[in-house]
């Protein structure tokens, strides 16, 4: 079987997100990048198939040089191999297009259900669309028997069970692996990875379909006003006749 | 030409975040100069006549049964719609549903696409939104550069206009297509409130000690008619179900008022929370960043100050 995982390469969770150039670009001073939290979960998922199953697990990437380091970080957790489309990666449309082109000779296509950074959530979809084929968005279970599929999403206040057969495009997120799954590298997967391939390709011509214009960071709340325990009625009236949250 | 609106519906009921969509599409629309068209899909238990109340002017329902698992069959007949009517904006709720077929349908009708968005246009030409990014830490103005544009609309961000009105309902059925993905069981927590859609959420963390604790956090939540959640580490160790972490990996919400038990407000919780209109802080330590982000709070040990707030919030029902 042969797995394509796509990976985002975004600020570290615990990042400041701040901005440049009058607010029109994220300022990526300081900031250190890491494998898409979702991507990683699903990562680890097509390393668990792997081993169940045989076959590869493939990474792909949009982006330019600057992200290799993440793309090494996939190999030595246990990817195979890696390619990257060498290009922006600025419009979904855009690089589920690429991600496209390359998925359309894998089995199984999978990718986190969201990046933490433009939170689109839209290139698994697309992936899916442009090849034709089934999803399943918001995946929480994986079982594979031969082509069959057996999944499981998340749905509004619940769950569902979901057959299907490959190829087709899974949107995974926590569930599909726990946390504790999740594999940090060690010396000797760092080391081989350094050796193992990463394949650079040359992004076709596409329109941007959308484009950034600026960002704005949240307003900053007021001071907290504080209530002295035990007076927990006094929080009531302020959260109804102040607040009006209740 | 029209805006089109997906009036999504679930078990045939028609959804918060499908009204809140139906607003937006008419407010959009009214500055277009154009008329709101609604369109459905399945049977419905509610009558899409009342759709109108939200400003649709006429309502396309979809007649076909696809199921909500097949995001395929529902953008391909979603797709017809909108090409038959001219439809050059369609709004959809970003709800599971809509996430999943708003990104086919942009490719399918050779759409932008932006989601998460929560605010009307700041421009009709080139259509220009506001959307959240960096998983709550930012807002961005993005952009369509075709004259072609999907937007998925964040929940709770836009708010419910109703007034008395009615829309014409015509049938439609679509060309009917094999789903490549069939259900084969659905779970369904009863009563739970869609943590999504919550007016007001209550929330708690590892403060709690165990989940043996949460018993409080479901009484007051019952209380208020609100969803629960939990931060991610309660999530990780199993304490609640991955359903329930709040934060930049996990969902995000935005309701009326958030309350925060014994969570510090790490900054990826904030990310996820501080869309929130209100937000209530119980923490027993005073350092806690929570603190600098919430606009109430009560420095209190949670076992103590929880009980006696379902008290008074008892108090308060009864009098008010």
């Amino acid at each position: 079987m042969k797995i394509l995982v796509c990976i985002s390469s975004v600020p570290d969770t615990t990042s400041k997100i701040n901005f440049t150039t009058e607010n029109s670009a994220f300022d990526a001073d300081g900031i250190q990048f890491i494998i898409n939290p979702y991507d990683e979960f699903v990562l680890t998922k097509a390393i668990k198939l792997r081993e169940q199953h045989g076959g590869t697990v493939t990474v792909a990437h949009v982006g330019t040089d600057n992200n290799d380091p993440t793309l090494r970080k996939a190999l030595a957790i246990g990817a195979d191999d890696a390619i990257r489309v060498d290009a922006e990666a600025t419009d979904s449309f855009f690089v589920a297009n690429e991600l496209a082109t390359i998925a359309k000779d894998f089995d199984l296509i999978m990718a986190g259900r969201e990046s933490i950074d433009y939170n689109g959530g839209s290139v698994p979809a697309m992936i899916a669309e442009i090849l034709d084929l089934g999803l399943i968005n918001g995946c929480t279970g994986l079982e594979i028997n031969g082509s069959n599929i057996s999944g499981e999403r998340e749905i509004e206040g619940g769950k569902e069970s979901l057959s299907s057969s490959l190829p087709i495009v899974i949107a995974g997120q926590k569930g599909l692996v726990e946390e504790s799954d999740l594999i940090i590298p060690n010396m000797r997967g760092i080391m081989t990875a350094r050796t193992k391939p990463l394949s650079v390709v040359t992004a076709q011509a596409n329109e941007e379909r959308t484009v950034s214009v600026s960002f704005e960071k949240p307003a900053e709340r007021a001071t907290c006003k504080l209530v002295e325990p035990g007076n927990e009625a006094e929080l009531v009236a302020l959260l109804h006749n102040e607040a009006k949250a209740i | 030409m029209s805006v089109l609106v997906f009036a999504e519906s679930w078990d045939g009921k028609f959804k918060k975040g499908t009204f809140e969509a139906v607003t937006y599409a008419h407010e959009t629309a009214k500055k277009l100069g154009v008329s709101t068209t609604a369109v459905t899909i399945g049977k419905l238990v509610n009558d899409a006549t009342q759709l109108g109340n939200y400003g649709a002017d006429k309502v396309i329902s979809i007649t076909n049964n696809i199921s909500t698992c097949d995001s395929q069959g529902m953008s391909a007949a979603i797709a017809e719609v909108a090409n038959k009517e001219g439809a050059s904006l369609l709004i959809v709720a970003n709800s599971n549903t809509g996430k999943t077929i708003a990104p086919r349908l942009a490719v399918k009708l050779s759409a932008g696409f932006i989601s998460n968005v929560v605010d009307l246009p700041s421009n009709n030409a080139p259509l220009t939104v506001k959307k959240k990014a960096f998983s709550g830490k930012a807002y961005e103005y993005a952009q369509c550069n075709i004259d072609k544009c999907i937007l998925a609309l964040a929940p709770n961000a836009f708010r419910i206009v109703e007034k008395a009105g009615s829309a014409a309902v015509e049938s439609f059925n679509a060309v009917a297509k094999e789903s490549k993905v069939t259900s084969t069981n659905v779970e369904k927590a009863t009563g739970k409130i869609s943590l999504a859609e919550a007016e007001i959420v209550v929330s708690a963390g590892r403060g709690l000690k165990g989940p043996e604790n949460w018993g409080m956090v479901e009484e007051l939540a019952e209380l208020l008619g609100a969803g629960t959640a939990c931060s991610k580490p309660v999530s990780d160790i199993g304490w609640r179900p991955h359903g329930e972490h709040v934060g930049q990996t996990g969902k995000a919400v935005a309701p009326s008022l958030y309350i925060a038990i014994g969570i510090s407000g790490a900054i990826q919780h904030l990310a996820g929370v501080n869309s929130s209109k209100i937000m209530v802080v119980i923490n027993t330590d005073s350092e806690a960043p929570f603190f600098k982000s919430a606009d109430y709070g009560i420095v209190g040990d949670a076992f103590e100050v929880v009980p006696r707030l379902i008290e008074e919030i008892r108090n308060f029902k009864a009098n008010n």
